[in-house]
């Protein structure tokens, strides 16, 4: 396999360190989180076979910029992991405000009161 | 008259199911198992379904889906769970989205057991079901 | 301008065989705009880790889809075998690229009868699907099931497929290349389906960039893009070349697509000559601990699973990112300013696995 590299930003050198990838062509694959203690983000982004991911830890109650203004595409994932984890999302382009899934449990992977 | 027995029309609706019991059920119509050789067709249409085949759990936003499509079937009518998903859950019982088997939201005749469940299987389920069906066609008609 | 109207689309339509709903805004016979609505097959399974260890996980995995339940299978236990840094013998990876491609194939057949039955063509939708039924058997033959083979294991495989079956496999694959040969000309050469298929759908290279597109959505468009070419599995040892067309539409999908079922039949026949002898596992012990993004190429396109474990047998994480997931975008773009009569046609071209999309 091709290499595969993490760097480690802070949420406010998202939207900059994304677009840099953006103009060197690369495609985002996948946006994931996680949540065990802190709330922890990563996003994948593919040229020529090769993965960087950004990662990022956030605090639960954090605001984050939704990078769907660089690529569009990640709408769905940002829906998801705001509905999924409870991780507040500004400026998804469309926002589903929690109900792309309707689940009958309020952020089941995040934070639970 | 005996003639709904004969020549039943089934509806298919997938619940929260992985897809491996519908494509089962789907390939119970192709010509391996040809199912249309009992009088069986795959209907799209609710209001001319004799037979209902529920594939998956049932989750909150399924519910009314499947609330309403039995009732839009005129009566009367056989519901058959098809895989252990629909009938209680599966391996998918303890996820927070799914609500349990199809019987926790509209009655159910048959139960057809497997993961996925084979089509011999199903058309199985979908022969009991047709005599269910047969025997409430009768108690329909004596209560005239 | 004519006048607008909204068609609510699914959840239960005769030509989806699974839920998903769109309301469509149609102006005339037009559609304008597209508006998904998701969450019907939504399980939650990969909350499923807290309750269920990294080996039984396993039978999880496999059934986030029951289309390609095998590659969810091994590109889960993919993940684990990297963070554990177990190393698997050889001829369990070609059995895996077998079943992969096996999977492939069937995916594909079946794929080709629904676009058959969408575009009603009923006959070739049997055809198809008789034609697949051949790999099932493959499948029941060698593993048990037809839909479920709970056949990967962490460390390897727990089956294996001795001569006289892989014999018996050559000699399917010889009959099925005969037939399939006569299907695909359909596809290719009837009028009626290129009717319905070319010009149908269009997406350009750099809109397919754009929004994402991934496997044969994206390859059809002319994007280069194959997991297999990186070599995982048994895939560096074999020659192929991913099979790429410039039209974009949906009769170049078709096309990628039969080509690609001709290149699986070649890749197992390469898998079975170059296949070494040997043992099927290798034993794992302990518990994972560390991450890994794991890639491959499923029949639907790229998937990526990423699995987090903190050394007890409970995972921390483990996350599936599917191809349909990735090409929802794309469906919606193409959908827009398309004919109502082609909805049906354009939302199969990216040959959606609504399970696969929200696990």
């Amino acid at each position: 396999m091709a290499g595969e590299t993490l760097k480690e930003i802070s949420a406010s050198d998202l939207l900059t360190e994304t677009l840099k990838l953006k103009n060197e062509g690369y495609r985002l694959v996948a946006i994931s989180s996680t949540y065990k203690e802190e709330m922890e983000l990563t996003y994948s982004f593919d040229l020529n076979y090769e993965l960087v991911n950004l990662r990022l830890h956030i605090d639960t109650e954090a605001e984050l910029d939704s990078i769907s203004i660089i690529y569009p595409y990640s709408f769905l994932y940002e829906n998801e992991i705001k509905e999924l984890f409870g991780i507040k999302i500004n400026g998804i382009t469309p926002d589903y405000n929690n109900s792309l899934y309707k689940i009958p449990v309020k952020a089941p992977f995040g934070v639970q009161e | 008259m005996d003639g709904i027995k004969k020549s039943p029309w089934i509806l298919h609706y997938d619940g929260t199911s992985c897809n491996g019991c519908d494509i089962e059920v789907l390939a119970c119509l192709t010509p391996l198992y040809d199912v249309e050789r009992f009088g069986m067709i795959n209907t799209g249409n609710p209001k001319h379904a004799d037979v209902f085949l529920i594939t998956g759990s049932v989750n909150e936003q399924n519910i009314p889906v499947v609330k309403q499509l039995y009732e839009q079937m005129p009566d009367p009518k056989v519901v058959i769970a098809v895989g252990i998903c629909a009938t209680s859950g599966g391996i998918f019982a303890e996820c927070y989205n799914v609500a349990g088997g199809v019987d926790k939201v509209i009655p159910v005749d048959v139960y057809v057991p497997g993961c996925a469940a084979r089509p011999e299987s199903i058309i199985d389920g979908v022969v009991k079901g047709l005599e269910i069906l047969g025997e409430k066609k009768k108690k329909a008609g004596k209560k005239q | 301008m004519g006048n607008r109207t909204i068609v609510p689309f699914g959840p239960q339509h005769p030509v989806l065989p699974e839920p998903i709903h769109l309301d469509l805004v149609l102006e005339d016979e037009t559609v304008v705009e597209a508006i998904p609505r998701i969450g019907y097959v939504h399980r939650g399974l990969e909350k499923l880790v807290e309750k269920r260890d990294f080996q039984q996980y396993t039978f999880v995995a496999e059934r986030i889809c029951g289309i390609c339940s095998f590659m969810h299978g091994m590109g889960y236990c993919m993940s684990v075998e990297s963070i554990m840094g177990a190393e698997i013998p050889e001829r369990a990876k070609f059995l895996r690229t077998i079943w992969a491609e096996f999977s492939r194939l069937h995916s594909h057949l079946m794929w080709l009868g629904l676009l058959a039955d969408a575009f009603g063509f009923e006959s070739l939708f049997m055809q198809s699907w008789k034609l697949r039924e051949q790999v099932l058997d493959v499948f029941e033959e060698t593993t048990g099931g037809r839909v479920i083979f709970s056949v990967c294991d962490i460390g390897g495989v727990r089956k294996d497929i001795n001569k006289e079956t892989l014999h018996k496999i050559l000699e399917v694959l010889d009959r099925m290349e005969k037939e399939l040969k006569e299907i695909a000309a359909v596809f290719i050469n009837d009028s009626t389906v290129k009717l319905r298929t070319r010009g149908v759908g269009k997406l350009s290279k750099q809109a397919a960039f754009d929004l994402g597109a991934l496997g044969p959505m994206a390859r059809a468009s002319g994007i280069e893009m194959d997991m297999r070419t990186q070599g995982y599995a048994a895939y560096g040892k074999l020659d192929f070349k991913p099979i790429i067309d410039e039209e974009g539409d949906c009769y170049a999908r078709t096309r990628v697509r039969i080509g690609e079922m001709f290149q699986a039949m070649d890749l197992i026949r390469q898998c079975i000559r170059l296949m070494p002898e040997g043992d099927i596992k290798v034993k794992v012990t302990g518990s994972p601990k560390g991450e890994y993004f794991t890639r491959l190429e499923q029949p639907r396109g790229e998937v990526l699973y990423y699995v987090k474990a903190n050394g007890t047998k409970f995972l921390d994480r483990v996350r599936v990112r599917t191809p349909t997931f990735a090409n929802v975008p794309a469906l919606l773009e193409t959908l827009k300013n398309c004919s109502l009569a082609d909805v049906p046609i354009l939302i199969l071209t990216i040959d959606p696995c609504i399970s696969c999309t929200e696990r």
